[in-house]
């Protein structure tokens, strides 16, 4: 597990890097979902060599009329195969914590993250299915399990041995159309498709329990359907335990994170969906923890 | 001539078009027989998907499918495909343009089941949604042969479908051409271009007029977009008097508004009347009785092109009727009946 905390320190630092260089940005994501992301990349997921001779480097253009191929940021995924799985990254914002992760997993290149949010590179601030990592468009939150259930049905369908995973976030509980998603994969019975849920308790408008409460959100999930396991997100022996544990039907393991682990800064502040860092005062505590990464 | 009535000419064409095509499969949302796929279901039911009153999921779920290789034929009605989940059509098929058939049933006043059942501006958003490819079938042939110019189609094509009796205006043997408008008659004073159910309602205007020497070139769209065919720019051209346009839908969006902009854009000099629902929603009626409250009717039609001739052409209702009957359409009014709703 040593790699994977090390990867896991690599999100949070290279996602720090980039919001003391920028100002701002999605920085409590990074520190909530460090330890999922990189036990999925290191551990879990069972993913084909990347191939980085498909990687548009430069805006290709969006699907349709000569422009870019759906799917194209799978590349770093490897060529689609019966054997192997696919990933649905679904709060597209957490797009810069999941570069930093294929950066830490040897996925892309590590320049690569000089292009993010600049304009014509592939590596959007909120990502689509040019970026890397992005499978599926998901950018407008609750989309995201739904196409993965259309995935893992046709998978089933032909009798593939290769998973469906999702990776979602808490705040997406309350569109209506996870619940409907998620109504679907139990009724079909959907074995192939495992969701992992970043359960940091936040969203834009503040606390998730302030803003429209979603708990008790384990026995909702296994009220309609699916198979629900609760752990300490940032405990990565637990969290492989419960992703690699056995489920006939859908399975949704609810990590339970801390928005600010790692950069105890941010607890200070009320809102944590974006991270504003204007002044040499604000500054200053992040400064330090960045020394103190970088050892 | 007459006119043959066809009973749920989607049913069997659907079975059979589908035979040999393993990668096609059927969605709905529980309203299966509804749209004509009950027996589609019994038939291939490996390839069938029930989902349930859920069309947000229904259609990223579709995306899913289409991802992996599979033609979804999402069927259900039109209201809840474009108006209910509009940000999951875009953002889950057509953003990543992908093979999946939207089959929209209850085109604009097709049905009594009032404003949430009607479809009356469809093909306005879904013409301005990019990559998407708008169909729509006016007679029994159209319905027949709509499915391979669907499927060839690389990207996700959005289809208004009819269902239950459906004319058949066009022979058999002449199928639905992708981005190409039938003739259905020629002439120099007036151009009349029609889509849908209102093709029927239109010839029955062109033939009276003809009958009162006022030459008409008819056109009957199936491929509201792309809208390239040449035909159209050039049949507006050349109209003496004008153009008119016909459709089962709002006039904002819609066809009157398309052949607007290749008038203008093609120089064509020529005024243009729209026959279409104004910029109103409608409510529960049969069909006679909204066709002819929103001036959908032959009558209706009548009306428009008689405003463009400046006169009136003597052409009386029952003059109308006679031809309708004479073509074989049978009476204006049909029976209501749930199923028309459900």
């Amino acid at each position: 597990m040593a790699r994977t905390h090390g990867i896991a320190a690599g999100i949070r630092r290279r996602v720090l890097e980039h919001v003391l260089a920028e100002g701002e940005g999605y920085l409590s994501q990074a520190c909530s979902s460090a330890e999922i992301l990189a036990l999925l990349y290191a551990r879990i997921l069972m993913l084909g060599a990347p191939e980085p001779s498909r990687w548009a480097e430069t805006f290709p253009g969006v699907p349709g009329r000569g422009g870019a191929p759906a799917g194209l940021g799978r590349w770093v995924h490897g060529a689609a195969d019966p054997r192997l799985d696919r990933l649905v990254f679904s709060p597209a914002h957490y797009a810069l914590p999941l570069y930093a992760a294929l950066i830490e997993v040897g996925r892309l290149p590590e320049r690569a993250l000089r292009s993010f949010n600049r304009d014509g590179s592939t590596l959007d601030m909120i990502g689509a299915e040019h970026s890397p990592g992005f499978e599926v468009t998901t950018g407008s939150l609750g989309q995201g399990l739904s196409q993965a259930a259309g995935i893992a049905t046709a998978r089933k369908t032909r009798g593939e041995s290769g998973r469906v995973w999702v990776f979602l976030s808490d705040g997406e509980f309350q569109e209506g159309q996870t619940w409907e998603a998620l109504a679907s994969a139990s009724f079909y019975n959907l074995g192939n498709l495992r969701v992992v849920v970043d359960a940091n308790g936040q969203q834009c408008d503040g606390r998730i329990s302030g803003v429209l409460g979603i708990e008790p959100l384990g026995e909702r999930v296994r009220a309609f359907g699916a198979y629900a396991r609760e752990v300490d997100g940032h405990d990565v022996v637990a969290l492989e335990e419960a992703l690699s544990g056995p489920a006939e039907g859908p399975l949704v393991v609810i990590a339970r994170t801390d928005p600010t682990r790692g950069l105890p800064a941010l607890s200070k502040r009320k809102m944590l969906h974006t991270v504003r860092l204007a002044s040499g005062e604000d500054r200053r505590p992040y400064e330090i923890a960045y020394q103190e990464m970088l050892g | 001539m007459s006119f043959e009535v066809v009973s749920r000419p989607h049913v069997e064409s659907f079975i059979a078009w589908a035979k040999d095509k393993p990668e096609v499969v059927v969605l709905t949302a529980d309203l299966t027989n509804s749209c004509e796929v009950g027996l589609w279901r019994d038939t291939y039911p490996d390839r069938f998907f029930s989902l349930g009153m859920a069309e947000q999921n229904l259609l990223s779920f579709a995306g899913g499918l289409a991802r992996e290789g599979y033609t979804p034929f999402v069927h259900t009605f039109s209201v809840f495909l474009y108006r209910r989940a509009y940000d999951q059509l875009a953002m889950s098929i057509a953003y990543p343009n992908l093979r999946v058939r939207l089959v929209g049933f209850l085109p604009g006043l097709t049905t009594p089941g009032g404003a949430t059942h009607q479809a009356i501006e469809d093909i306005a958003i879904m013409r301005a949604t990019p990559n998407m490819t708008v169909l729509e079938v006016g007679d029994a042939t159209d319905v027949e042969t709509v499915l391979d110019v669907a499927q060839s189609v690389p990207g996700p094509v959005y289809l208004r479908m009819l269902r239950g009796d459906v004319p058949r205006l066009f022979p058999a043997s002449d199928p639905l051409e992708f981005d190409r408008a039938r003739v259905l008659s020629d002439g120099d004073d007036v151009t009349i271009f029609s889509a849908g159910i209102e093709t029927e309602h239109a010839m029955v205007v062109a033939r009276a007029l003809a009958e009162s020497g006022i030459g008409v070139r008819h056109l009957h769209i199936s491929t509201h977009k792309p809208f390239g065919d040449p035909q159209i720019l050039s049949s507006a051209a050349r109209a003496r008097v004008g153009v008119v346009t016909v459709e089962n839908h709002t006039v904002v969006g819609g066809l009157g508004s398309a052949v607007a902009e290749v008038m203008a854009e093609g120089a064509a000099g020529k005024r243009l009347v729209r026959v279409g629902i104004g910029d109103t929603y409608a409510h529960g009626g049969s069909r006679q009785y909204l066709l002819a409250e929103y001036g959908l009717d032959a009558s209706g039609i009548l009306r428009a092109v008689e405003s463009l001739l400046g006169s009136p052409t003597g052409i009386v209702p029952s003059d109308l009727d006679r031809l309708r009957m004479d073509l074989g359409f049978g009476a204006a009014s049909r029976p209501v009946n749930a199923e028309d709703s459900l």
